[in-house]
C-alpha cells in the first residue's frame, strides 16, 4: 500500500480494495517501526488519524469521496493544527497547542485528507539541514549519516521513506525544493500568494510560501489544487483563480523553450550533479523542447540579499514569542526584562538567535539604508532579470542544490557554507516565482534534483513539464534501501 | 531675555469603527478584560492582519476635510518594540508613506482671531493594550481589549506659540473629528488624546530649541497646564545656563508637573520597515470622490454661514458650531420659529447651555428638544409671555411639566396685554404711592423703575413690559 502514489491510492480507496482506516493503520505502523531512525515526526496523531480515516471511509461509502478523501498526509510542524501541538521545531513552542487550523490544514481536512502527524523541521524553518530542530536532526533515509536537507526535512524524509504519500512544507529560501532534491522526491514551491499563509508560523513573510512534497508531479498537482486559492484572512494571497493542475499534466512539450541560467552551471556545482542535470535536459530535448543558455547576472547577490531580508522580517515576526501569552516562559522571572531575556534566551536555539540579531542589526537606525533598503533594490533587480529571461523562455532549468546530501554536522560550524547550500533556490523566493524540484539522478548513491522555475502563476505548466519527465524516467520511483 | 515657545501636537483620535483595524473583534469600550481580543489581537502564531476598510474611509474623510493630500498609495510599517501590552512585539503603523499628508486647518482663538496650523500628516495605526499595575500584588496585568483599535495620529507642524493656541488647535480637531463622525472624541475613555512637543528659543531665533515630548495628555486643561509647566521649566534651565535635554516626559496632573520618562539615549530604535503582511493601500480616484460626496458641512463653513445668514456674532457662531449636534439643534429651533435667529442663539447658548451644564448632559440628551424650545420662544415672539416669564416656563419644561402652552395655561402665565387692564393696575399703584409720585413729578426720574416694579409685582410679572413702560410714561407725566 505504502508504495502507491496518491492517484493510485485514490483509485484503490474508491474501488474499496482497502479502506482509509486500513491504509492509515498501515502507515502508522510504518512510522512506529521506521521513524526511530529517521526522526521525521515530532508528533504522531494516531487517534485523530484513525477517526478521520473512519469518517473518510463513510464519506467514500456514501459516494461523496473526492480524489483526496481518505488519503493520509503529514503536516510540517509550522502549520497550526487545532488541538494539536504546533512546535515549529522550537523549544519556544514545545507546549503550544494551537486553538485553530491553518488555512492549508483546514482546506486539506475539508478535502477528506487524514493527518498522520506533524513533521520535524529546522527551528522556525531556519536551516538547510534540519539540524537546528529542538527535537533533534532528521536523518536522510538514503543514508542515515546524511541530512535530508531543510527546513522541511521531516516532511521530505517521511515521504521518501514512504511513511506518508504526501507532506506539506514551506519554502522561504529553498526549504521545500532543497530537501526534496536531497531525498529524491518531488517538491513544489508555488508562486508567492498562491497558497494562504494564514496559520503558517511566519519566518520571513514576504518570502514564505506553503507547498507540497510528494513522490510524483501528478500527486503534487492533486494536493496543490486543493490547498491553493484566495483566502480573505491573508491579504497577500492572490485572487487569481486556481486552474485544474491535474488536467494539463499530459500536455505536449513540443516547442517548449527551456533556458538554463549559466550562473547555475558554474564551478560551484558538483560535476556528477551537473551530469545528472544535463542528462535530464537531454530528456527534454527528446520531448521536443529547445534548450538555450540564459543569464541571470545578479544571481550571485541573491544569498547576501536573502540574508538581509529574511532575518530582518524574522527579527520582527519572532518578537511575539516573549513568554507573556503563550509558549515557553522562564521560571520565576525577576522582572519584565528578565522575563523577556530568559524566556527568549532559553526558548530559542542558536541559529534562530543568530538571525534575530542579524535582522535587528540590519533594521537599526543608521544601517537600514545600507542593508535593508539596498537588499530590497537588489531583490527588485533579481526579479527584473527573471522577467527578462521569461520573455525568451518558458521555463528555467538547473540543479536544485550544488551537491547531494552532506553528512550530519559537516556544515554546522560554519553558517556561511550552510547558507550557500541554497544558492540555486533562494533567488526564486526573492522574485516570488514558482519552483519545482524533481529527482533526476543519483550521485554516489544519493539523489539529486532538477529545478524547474517558471513565471508567476505558471504552476500548471511546471507540473506538466515535471510530469512529462517523470513519464520518461524512473528516478522518482527509486526507493531508499530498507523502506 | 525674551523667549518664544514652539509647540507641535500629535493627536491620537480613536476611529469609531465597529471592529478593530486588523481584526474582526469589537471595539466597544468597557468590556471585561481580554474579552474583546481575538487571536489576531493576541498576536498568536500564524495570525495575519487584514485591513478594515472603514478605518481607511474615515482617514480619507479627515484628509479631505482638512484639504490635505490623500495619498493614492500609502504603506503600513512595523514599529518594533517590546512591551507586554504590545502582543506582536511591533505596532502596525504608517511611517514613510502615511495616508494623509500636508494639510492646513483654521483655528479660531479665544479672542475671535484666527490662525492657520499646518498638518504634517495623519496616519493610521493600531492602538496597544493596557498594562494594569494595580491589584496584581507587584505583578502587571495586561488587558488587550484596546489592542488593535484603529487610531488616526494627526501630526501638526510646530506652528503654535503658546499653550492657549495649542488648546484651541486641539479643540478644533476635536470638533472636526466629531463632525466627520470618525471619532467619538471621548477624552475620558482615551478616544482622543495627544502628545505635545514643546521647545523654547530666543525671540527672533530661526532655529528650534531642543524639544521635549509630553506624552498622553487626555484633557484640554492638562494640555494647557502641562505645556505651561514645561515652558517655564525649560526657560528656567536656559536662564540658569543649562541645556534642555531631548526626552520624553509625563505630565502628573496631581502635582501639576512634568517628569522625565526616558531620554533620547534610552529611546527605542523602532526599526520601522514596511509590513510584509499587508499590501500597500492603493486608492482609486472614484473611491475618494465617493467619500468626498459624503462629507458633511464642516465647522468652519457652518460658522461662516451662521454669521452671514443669521447675523450672529463670531463668538456666538463659534459656540453654536462647537459640535455638529449643537449646530443642528440651533438650526432646528430657528427653522421651527421661522426666524428670530438672535433670540434662538441667546436661548441656546444661555438658558439651554446652562441647564445642560448643571445636569452634566450634552445636547443630544437635552430634556427640552429643539421643537419644544422653538414653540416656547414662539410664545415670547407673539407676546403671550415675556422673556422673564419664559425662563420660568423653560425651567418647568426642563423638569417635565409639559409643553410651553400647557405650562402657561396651568400656571396662568399668559401675558396681560389689555391696555385698560394695565392702566387700571397703574392707577392703583399711583394711588398707593403718592409720595413717590410727587418725587417723580418733581424730577426724580430714577423712580420710574420703582413704578415699573410695582406694576409687575401687582400683575405677577405677567404685564407686557413694553406696554407697561409706555402707559406708565403717559400716566406719570400726568
Amino acid at each position: 500500500m505504502h508504495k502507491k502514489t496518491i492517484a493510485e491510492l485514490s483509485r484503490s480507496l474508491q474501488a474499496r480494495e482497502f479502506s482509509s482506516v486500513e491504509l492509515t493503520r498501515h502507515l502508522l505502523s510504518r512510522i512506529d517501526a521506521l521513524d526511530g531512525g529517521l526522526n521525521s515526526f515530532i508528533t504522531v496523531t494516531a487517534e485523530g488519524a484513525l477517526a478521520a480515516a473512519a469518517a473518510a471511509d463513510e464519506r467514500i461509502a456514501r459516494g461523496e469521496g473526492g480524489p483526496l478523501t481518505g488519503i493520509p498526509l503529514a503536516h510540517k510542524d509550522i502549520f497550526c493544527t487545532e488541538g494539536v501541538r504546533t512546535s515549529c521545531g522550537s523549544r519556544m513552542l514545545d507546549n503550544f497547542v494551537s486553538p485553530y487550523d491553518a488555512t492549508v490544514v483546514s482546506r486539506l481536512k475539508d478535502a477528506g485528507m487524514v493527518m498522520l502527524g506533524k513533521t520535524n523541521m529546522d527551528e522556525f524553518a531556519m536551516g538547510s539541514s534540519n539540524e537546528t530542530s529542538f527535537y533533534g536532526p532528521v536523518h536522510n533515509p538514503w543514508d542515515l549519516k546524511t541530512v535530508p536537507g531543510g527546513s522541511s526535512g521531516g516532511s521530505a524524509a517521511a515521504v521518501a521513506a514512504r511513511l506518508a504519500p504526501v507532506a506539506t512544507g514551506t519554502d522561504t529560501g529553498g526549504s521545500i525544493r532543497q530537501p526534496a532534491a536531497l531525498v529524491g522526491i518531488t517538491g513544489v514551491k508555488p508562486t508567492y500568494g498562491r497558497v494562504s499563509r494564514y496559520g503558517m508560523i511566519a519566518f520571513a513573510s514576504s518570502l514564505d510560501q506553503a507547498g507540497v512534497l510528494t513522490r510524483t508531479a501528478e500527486d503534487a498537482a492533486l494536493v496543490l489544487e486543493a490547498m491553493s486559492g484566495f483566502d480573505p484572512r491573508d491579504s497577500t494571497s492572490s485572487p487569481a483563480p486556481v486552474p485544474c493542475y491535474h488536467g494539463s499534466l499530459q500536455e505536449s512539450l513540443e516547442g517548449l523553450r527551456v533556458g538554463v541560467p549559466e550562473e547555475f552551471m558554474d564551478e560551484g556545482l558538483d560535476s556528477e550533479n551537473r551530469a545528472a542535470v544535463e542528462a535530464a535536459l537531454d530528456v527534454y530535448r527528446a520531448l521536443g523542447a529547445t534548450v538555450t543558455t540564459v543569464s541571470l547576472p545578479s544571481l550571485a547577490l541573491s544569498v547576501p540579499t536573502y540574508y538581509v531580508v529574511a532575518p530582518a522580517e524574522a527579527s520582527s515576526n519572532l518578537s511575539r514569542f516573549d513568554g507573556v501569552r503563550f509558549g515557553y516562559r522562564c521560571d520565576d522571572p525577576a522582572d519584565l526584562l528578565d522575563l523577556y531575556q530568559r524566556s527568549r534566551g532559553e526558548g530559542f536555539g542558536d541559529e534562530v538567535k543568530r538571525r534575530i540579531m542579524t535582522g535587528t542589526y540590519v533594521l537599526s537606525a543608521g544601517y537600514y539604508d545600507a542593508y535593508y533598503l539596498k537588499a530590497q533594490k537588489v531583490r527588485e533587480l533579481i526579479a527584473r532579470e527573471f522577467r527578462q529571461a521569461f520573455q525568451h523562455v518558458d521555463v528555467l532549468m538547473g540543479p536544485t542544490t550544488p551537491a547531494p546530501a552532506f553528512e550530519l554536522g559537516a556544515k554546522t560550524t560554519d553558517p556561511i557554507t550552510m547558507y550557500l547550500n541554497d544558492i540555486y533556490t533562494i533567488a526564486v523566493n526573492l522574485a516570488g516565482l514558482p519552483g519545482v524540484s524533481i529527482p533526476c539522478g543519483l550521485v554516489q548513491g544519493l539523489p539529486v534534483g532538477l529545478q524547474l522555475i517558471g513565471p508567476h502563476f505558471s504552476e500548471a505548466r511546471l507540473l506538466n513539464v515535471a510530469h512529462r519527465y517523470q513519464q520518461e524516467s524512473d528516478w522518482h520511483q527509486r526507493l531508499p534501501v530498507g523502506y | 531675555m525674551e523667549w518664544e515657545t514652539v509647540i507641535g501636537l500629535e493627536i491620537h483620535a480613536q476611529l469609531n469603527t465597529v471592529s478593530k483595524i486588523f481584526s474582526g473583534a469589537s471595539t466597544a469600550y468597557g468590556a471585561e478584560p481580554n474579552t474583546q481580543a481575538c487571536l489576531v489581537d493576541l498576536g498568536y502564531p500564524g495570525q495575519l492582519p487584514v485591513l478594515n476598510g472603514e478605518a481607511v474611509a474615515k482617514a480619507v474623510k479627515f484628509g479631505l476635510a482638512t484639504g490635505s493630500k490623500v495619498a493614492r498609495r500609502s504603506v503600513f510599517a512595523r514599529k518594533n518594540y517590546f512591551y507586554p501590552d504590545l502582543p506582536k512585539g511591533y505596532q502596525i503603523s504608517q511611517f514613510e508613506l502615511p495616508i494623509v499628508q500636508e494639510g492646513k486647518i483654521e483655528v479660531v482663538l479665544e479672542d475671535g482671531s484666527t490662525m492657520l496650523v499646518g498638518l504634517t500628516r495623519a496616519h493610521l495605526e493600531e492602538d496597544a493594550g493596557k498594562s494594569l499595575h494595580e491589584d496584581f500584588k507587584g505583578k502587571t496585568g495586561v488587558d488587550l481589549n484596546r489592542a488593535g483599535t484603529p487610531l488616526l495620529e494627526i501630526v501638526s507642524e510646530p506652528d503654535m506659540r503658546n499653550a492657549k493656541q495649542a488648546v484651541a488647535y486641539m479643540k478644533t480637531i476635536h470638533t472636526l473629528v466629531r463632525y466627520l463622525d470618525i471619532s467619538d472624541g471621548n477624552m475620558q475613555e482615551g478616544s482622543f488624546r495627544c502628545d505635545a512637543n514643546v521647545s523654547v528659543r530666543r525671540k527672533g531665533s530661526e532655529t528650534f530649541g531642543t524639544r521635549s515630548e509630553i506624552k498622553n495628555l487626555n484633557s484640554f486643561r492638562f494640555v494647557e497646564r502641562a505645556i505651561n509647566f514645561e515652558v517655564e521649566r525649560q526657560i528656567d534651565i536656559l536662564e540658569s545656563g543649562g541645556k534642555v535635554v531631548q526626552e520624553t516626559r509625563l505630565y502628573d496632573s496631581v502635582k501639576d508637573e512634568t517628569r522625565s520618562m526616558r531620554s533620547k539615549e534610552e529611546a527605542n530604535d523602532y526599526r520601522y520597515f514596511p509590513d510584509p503582511d499587508l499590501l500597500p493601500v492603493v486608492l482609486e480616484e472614484g473611491y475618494i470622490e465617493d467619500i468626498a460626496a459624503t462629507l458633511p458641512e464642516l465647522p468652519a463653513q457652518k460658522r461662516a454661514r451662521f454669521i452671514g445668514d443669521f447675523g450672529l456674532s463670531a463668538y456666538d457662531a463659534g459656540v453654536l458650531t462647537a459640535s455638529r449636534e449643537l449646530g443642528d439643534y440651533y438650526e432646528h429651533v430657528v427653522e421651527r420659529l421661522g426666524g428670530e435667529a438672535k433670540l434662538a442663539s441667546n436661548w441656546v447658548t444661555g438658558e439651554l447651555a446652562g441647564a445642560l451644564n448643571r445636569a452634566g448632559l450634552d445636547i443630544s440628551q437635552s430634556a427640552v428638544g429643539p421643537q419644544a424650545l422653538a414653540d416656547m420662544l414662539g410664545r415670547v415672539v407673539d407676546n403671550t409671555i415675556s422673556g422673564k416669564i419664559a425662563k420660568d416656563v423653560f425651567e418647568a419644561m426642563w423638569s417635565g411639566e409639559g409643553t410651553a402652552d400647557e405650562i402657561i395655561d396651568a400656571r396662568g402665565l399668559k401675558q396681560i396685554t389689555d391696555t385698560s387692564a394695565i392702566e387700571s393696575v397703574i392707577d392703583q399703584v399711583m394711588a398707593a404711592s403718592p409720595g413717590q409720585l410727587a418725587d417723580y413729578r418733581s424730577g426724580k426720574d430714577k423712580l420710574f423703575g420703582y413704578f415699573v416694579g410695582q406694576v409687575m409685582k401687582a400683575t405677577q410679572g405677567k404685564a407686557n413690559p413694553a406696554q407697561v413702560n409706555e402707559l406708565l410714561r403717559q400716566k406719570l407725566a400726568g
